[in-house]
């Protein structure tokens, strides 16, 4: 028996919740939108009085930003494009051969979850340096491409694995060979899988930060994310509404994309966690 | 938050129990020795052993040498030297306890939290779908962002936190969250919490979806509180996703870094230099390789004993 009380307890729990989600949200959407009058005054407030976009030009005024917003999209697209062609045939051959290397790359993706960064990024660094792709998006790409490929694998591999075998044993029986297969008969079916692997390795090359911190040096061509910490000064000092209007442009892809992609996202990730 | 190509980590074993194949031609596919098979994995291995576990290697022995960024000379290897000279660097374990702190703190207070939050959403409760929705926003967000926003809200004199504060009557003054020695660590580790919660409560929604709905009702049926189901019923079934989680939880905080590194830098006063961005500076603002890798060593290290001593403890309290 389930008393009224307990239920608006949940209700309140829940309530809770949100607005401990909401409020930095809804700060960074108000502050984006005041007046530079309203940012100066010492009484914060939660709306806009004066609604104006004056903090979006300025922020385009202070530095790069749309040079920058350029190369994420540049080094984003060209990542997930890139790791998502060369993961499809090899997690097609993990789903349908169920081999060992299939076993070592899931084992990979949880060893590289152990590691700190910093034990891969300087290595990196200096390979890439010594082919000159320091401060270059060409190396910023290569360096996501890798980092995406363990996981677009793993995603595909299920999405593979939801191909029924069937389709692809009657493709055989009519003489097409195994890449042909892949094309034709897998490739279209697979669509959906595709697209949301390639949304998904977009969005974390959009939303990465370290690699991107140490592997671009100068300001024109940064990613967004290392462009936005420009906006706060040396000594921590920051121009709020710029900053907050530029903070608010570098999330706005990676929000629409979620958006899109939520339901998807998440059964997968359920998916994945209940199969173990 | 590294809210990246993570959260399914969980447990990649989608393997389903296929019996052992006997025959040499079924090894071989299990091998997969396929020359067909090879050849389709071949792009897609090759990056990654290049650019990721070559790499990682090479880091691991740079631990090892004097390598230092810009210089003539050539690296030499010192063995243990860089080992002991990080015995006696206080700072670094300084920084190193308030890693252990960040990371112990921002896992519980997510793991508790998340429970909470995914046994709600798991509910029957209306508007639930959005909640669910909404409840993930913070992973969609890049963490740099999720930085900057924060310390919009703890700005001394523009923050939304002081103003809310200051109507409630809780403070007088307002509170410079980020630079006060004390204050800054549990204000990081706040926002920590923050972005990395709805990761965690996805996959204990998912754990959720173990366990067993009619010992659920057949535990009510049997006058059952809702604690005693909590015990009996849900939590056996939700352990082994718990542990998976939390171990993760704790790996990805202890190595954190664009989070806090744009909220105070490591400020103020080194209260917040978590162990990775020490090694950052270090190997970036210095150019002390080596010395960074060594560093990343002893991360690496004391990660898996104390993650080895946890996970044993656990499964052997399973076994009694």
């Amino acid at each position: 028996m389930r008393s009224g009380a307990a239920r608006a307890g949940q209700y309140l729990a829940l309530l809770c919740y949100l607005v401990f989600l909401a409020f930095p949200l809804l700060w960074l959407l108000s502050t984006a939108f005041k007046s530079p009058q309203e940012l100066g005054s010492v009484d914060a407030s939660w709306l806009p009085r004066h609604p104006s976009l004056d903090s979006f030009t300025a922020a385009f005024g202070q530095q790069p930003l749309a040079r920058s917003a350029l190369n994420s999209v540049i080094v984003a697209s060209c990542a997930a494009a890139v790791s998502v062609a060369i993961a499809v045939p090899a997690a097609y051959a993990m789903a349908r051969y169920r081999s060992v290397v299939g076993k070592a790359a899931t084992g990979w993706i949880l060893v590289s979850q152990m590691f700190p960064f910093v034990l891969v990024i300087i290595p990196l660094f200096l390979v890439l340096k010594s082919f000159h792709l320091i401060d270059s998006l060409t190396g910023l790409v290569l360096v996501y491409v890798v980092w995406n490929l363990p996981f677009a694998l793993w995603m595909l591999q299920g999405y593979v694995r939801a191909v029924p075998a069937s389709l692809e044993e009657a493709a055989a029986i009519d003489g097409c060979g195994r890449l042909r297969t892949l094309r034709s008969v897998v490739l279209p079916l697979l669509t959906p899988g595709l697209v949301a692997t390639v949304m998904f390795s977009f969005v974390t090359a959009w939303n990465e930060f370290f690699f991107a911190l140490v592997l671009l040096k100068s300001p024109e061509k940064q990613t967004m994310s290392v462009i936005l910490t420009h906006f706060i000064g040396a000594e921590g000092a920051a121009d709020l509404g710029p900053l907050a209007a530029a903070a608010l442009m570098a999330t706005l892809p990676s929000l629409l994309f979620f958006a899109l992609l939520q339901r998807r996202l998440v059964s997968g990730v359920m998916s994945g966690a209940v199969k173990g | 938050m590294s809210a990246t190509a993570t959260g399914t980590g969980v447990s990649p074993s989608a393997s389903t129990g296929t019996p052992p194949p006997r025959t040499t031609a079924a090894r071989k596919r299990a091998l997969g020795l396929d020359r067909d098979a090879w050849f389709l994995l071949l792009p897609a291995l090759l990056p990654v052993l290049l650019l990721s576990a070559g790499p990682l290697l090479y880091g691991l022995s740079l631990a090892f040498t004097d390598a230092q960024s810009g210089r003539r000379e050539v690296t030499r290897f010192t063995g243990l030297a860089n080992l002991s000279d990080l015995r006696l660097d206080s700072l670094f374990w300084d920084s190193f306890r308030i890693g252990l702190v960040w990371a112990v703190s921002v896992t519980a207070l997510q793991l508790l939290l998340s429970l909470g939050l995914a046994l709600l959403l798991d509910q029957n409760l209306r508007f639930r779908w959005l909640a669910r929705t909404l409840a993930l926003v913070p992973w969609a967000m890049p963490e740099v962002v999720v930085g900057v926003m924060w310390r919009l809200v703890y700005n001394q004199d523009a923050g939304i936190l002081n103003s809310t504060l200051r109507d409630l009557h809780l403070i007088s003054e307002n509170v410079d969250w980020l630079a006060g020695i004390s204050l800054a660590l549990p204000a990081v580790i706040v926002v920590g919490v923050w972005a990395g919660m709805p990761q965690t409560t996805v996959v204990l929604l998912a754990g959720l979806q173990n366990v067993p709905l009619d010992l659920h009702e057949a535990a009510a049926l049997d006058g059952a509180g809702l604690w005693q189901r909590f015990r009996s019923v849900t939590w056996p079934a939700l352990k082994p996703v718990v542990l998976a989680i939390t171990a993760l939880d704790f790996i990805w905080n202890f190595n954190s870094f664009g989070l806090v590194y744009v909220l105070t830098g490591g400020g103020p006063g080194g209260a917040t230099r978590l162990p990775m961005l020490f090694a950052y500076e270090e190997a970036f603002r210095y150019g002390q390789f080596g010395y960074a890798a060594a560093m990343g060593l002893v991360m690496v290290a004391v990660v898996a004993v104390l993650l080895t001593v946890f996970l044993r403890n656990r499964l052997r309290e399973d076994d009694q």
